[in-house]
């Protein structure tokens, strides 16, 4: 009886040590290829942790950004690792609302210079970096080889946005559906006002002056929407005012586009056999620019971080840091390839040969992402941060409605001019109700 | 002659019939075909109908990649359990409200519908707090009762409706012959309305199976249902409509088959009391 009590003792002492040593993350992640790769591989990182399990909550880029803005504004501890942009980092960071990555900027293992400069800046804020990035993203033009050639035209390394106008209305064939070229119309900050922010850089715009007054009544965005509308309308494809990333995707790997300008991680899907009807034709070149020395492209990185109210930190950062490291990109060149490898976050991965001949696009996408300063967006001066987006709260409601503005201009219901106008009023008095002005 | 056009209209009401059945079922079927296609074809400009490729690699990735019998068990958990008490609940209400009124019983039941023309999101701060501080986050009790919440000032309605359509005499039949209020609810309200309970019990078990808006935002693992499920094969950035549709096909394959099963009853008891 004595022994039967000793054993069953002896077990549950056993079964809380377990217990309390056992660490359960959950991760909060979007879904695409590079992320869903990384769940696939994570066991790696478990047997190299005993004592850590994973669980994955993995949900579409708007649904995950509202479910963990929710969550980390009330502290309500649901996650331990948070997939965010480069939007959210520095407003967060800033909150205080994400535990600063002390941990692995001091790791010489991790090797934190090896970061790309442009994305690494973007995730840091008064000098801690509260995000490690995942994978990064630019834009970059992406056409069909074929359709240049068949047309007698030479697509430049850093083309300007006038040779890309004039060669989209050469090639156009609305009668054999060819467009010149697919540009994003939806409306939402993250979808026609990321390639329109972006563009308007190139033009001279900006959204706000030193003093947050909206520049929406200034020439430059003027000559940058009345561009974009007229480009769309004369060489884009019917409907454009609804197209997003997917719809694009779907007619320039249909052979409907000649050119798409979009993120660099279209590279792989319109390069993709497997998906792509015109994936042995496509060629790259830099966004285009108008020689005020900011080219039209943008910044993203998909970036993971850890929310204030986990319990788990220290088993946060450990995971992070291995998701994020050399040797992870190494694993899922040996696993997967090196094409699959996750772009755009570390300057080693574009000084390896075997990554830059497997992947045809990478020096585009390192140069793209280069040539973006997101401290100095504009060629005018700018009291925010972000390329293709206003790091302040009060943007995304700001930048959809001025989306829906814009978009309404593209499908004609109203004139650039109107458009402009409604954009400078909205944008004023949302800024006016943040106390902006006061 | 007459016997002639009455046979045409038959065939051309059922024609109407049939043509809008199709259309109400259509995306259904095409989410059901675009699953067995792969992501090329079911971007394809113009789609193909049936003559394609056939594929399972759909079902096979998305097995791979979720637990959907977790994900399953907790829709069926939730979906009951707030059913059953959102029953246990409305049952006596809507019996009080139809067969004792009050001057205020009309108020009353404007109020408790008018609690569904709130947004949902506006209260999602308050409510996501006092589940933090409950620690009801990502647990069946807390979604379970908040389903029932949601879902209660429509039971209520319903069987109100029903309640109202049977003859107060009957019941006062059964007092005279000393029937208790048990009783009266038990033996006979009870089995007059089993139509209208059990269509009741069938609508609120698809509006809890389908509501998407709480399941979202008060779960992450454990008790996340399969709309959670759903949500994580949408992608901004990539091609998904076929591994999304083979999601889709599994989630809604129960409440569809339950539906299917169960559809003379459900109408029956959506057509209770509507012709006298």
């Amino acid at each position: 009886m004595r022994l039967r009590s000793i054993a069953i003792g002896s077990c549950s002492l056993f079964a809380l040590a377990a217990g309390a040593q056992a660490q359960s993350l959950t991760i909060a992640t979007v879904n695409n290829g590079d992320m869903i790769r990384m769940q696939r591989l994570a066991h790696h990182f478990i047997d190299a942790n005993p004592g850590i399990s994973l669980e994955w909550v993995t949900l579409e880029e708007n649904v995950l950004r509202q479910r963990v803005t929710t969550d980390i504004a009330t502290r309500g501890g649901q996650y331990d690792v948070m997939t965010i942009g480069t939007y959210e980092v520095p407003i967060w960071g800033a909150q205080d609302w994400l535990v600063a990555l002390d941990g692995l900027v001091s790791d010489p293992a991790y090797d934190v210079d090896d970061l790309l400069p442009a994305i690494r800046g973007g995730l840091t804020v008064d000098g801690n970096l509260y995000a490690a990035p995942f994978y990064g993203e630019s834009s970059m033009v992406m056409y069909r080889t074929d359709l240049f050639e068949a047309a007698g035209i030479d697509m430049p390394e850093a083309p300007t946005w006038d040779f890309i106008a004039d060669a989209a209305r050469t090639i156009t064939d609305k009668d054999n559906e060819i467009y010149g070229i697919c540009l994003r119309g939806k409306a939402g900050w993250g979808e026609n006002m990321a390639f329109l922010t972006a563009t308007a850089n190139s033009f001279g715009a900006r959204w706000f002056d030193e003093n947050w007054e909206p520049q929406f009544d200034s020439e430059e965005w003027k000559n940058t929407l009345q561009f974009y509308v007229d480009l769309m309308n004369e060489a884009g494809p019917p409907g454009a005012s609804s197209n997003g990333f997917n719809e694009n995707l779907a007619l320039f790997q249909t052979g409907k586009c000649a050119m798409w300008i979009d993120a660099t991680v279209a590279a792989s899907f319109v390069t993709n056999p497997a998906e792509s009807q015109v994936a042995d034709s496509v060629g790259f070149a830099l966004a285009p620019d108008n020689g005020l020395g900011k080219r039209g492209n943008w910044l993203w990185a998909w970036s993971l971080a850890i929310p204030a109210g986990t319990q788990q930190a220290e088993a946060a950062e450990k995971f992070v840091g291995w998701a994020t490291s050399k040797e992870y990109l190494a694993l899922v060149a040996a696993e997967e390839g090196w094409a699959n490898v996750p772009p755009g976050t570390r300057l080693s991965l574009y000084e390896n040969p075997e990554y830059l001949s497997a992947a045809p696009f990478a020096e585009m996408t390192l140069g793209s992402i280069e040539a973006t300063d997101p401290t100095n967006p504009a060629v005018d001066p700018v009291p925010y941060v972000g390329v293709q987006f206003v790091a302040i709260p009060e943007f995304q409601g700001i930048g959809t409605a001025v989306g829906q503005t814009f978009s309404a201009a593209l499908a004609g219901q109203i004139s650039v001019d109107q458009a402009l106008e409604t954009a400078q009023q909205q944008t004023r008095s949302e800024m006016e109700r943040g106390g902006y002005y006061r | 002659m007459a016997r002639a056009i009455s046979t045409r209209r038959k065939i051309a009401i059922s024609a109407i019939a049939w043509l809008v059945a199709f259309l109400i079922f259509f995306p259904i079927l095409w989410t059901f075909l675009t699953s067995f296609k792969t992501e090329g074809t079911a971007i394809q400009i113009p789609p193909k109908f049936v003559f394609f490729e056939w594929t399972l690699e759909n079902y096979v990735t998305v097995q791979e990649r979720s637990n959907y019998f977790r994900h399953f068990s907790n829709s069926v958990i939730t979906a009951v359990g707030s059913t059953i008490i959102g029953l246990l609940i409305a049952i006596p209400a809507a019996w009080a409200m139809a067969f004792s009124p009050t001057k205020r019983t009309k108020d009353v039941l404007m109020w408790m519908l008018s609690t569904k023309m709130l947004p949902a999101v506006g209260v999602l701060v308050p409510i996501y707090l006092i589940f933090r501080d409950l620690r009801l986050l990502d647990t069946h009790i807390g979604l379970i009762a908040v389903l029932t919440m949601i879902n209660l000032p429509i039971i209520v309605w319903m069987l109100y409706t029903y309640f109202k359509e049977i003859p107060v005499d009957i019941l006062e039949a059964a007092r005279m012959d000393g029937a208790g209020l048990r009783q009266e609810i038990v033996h006979v309200l009870t089995p007059m309305a089993i139509p209208g309970i059990a269509s009741t019990l069938l609508l609120n078990i698809i509006l809890a199976w389908n509501e998407a808006f709480w399941t979202l935002n008060l779960t992450t693992t454990r008790a996340a249902p399969l709309t959670a499920f759903i949500a994580s094969y949408s992608s901004p950035e990539g091609l998904f409509w076929a591994k999304l549709s083979a999601a889709s096909t599994l989630a809604i394959a129960p409440i569809l088959i339950m539906g299917w099963f169960s559809q003379k009853q459900l109408v029956r008891g959506l057509t209770f009391g509507a012709v006298k």
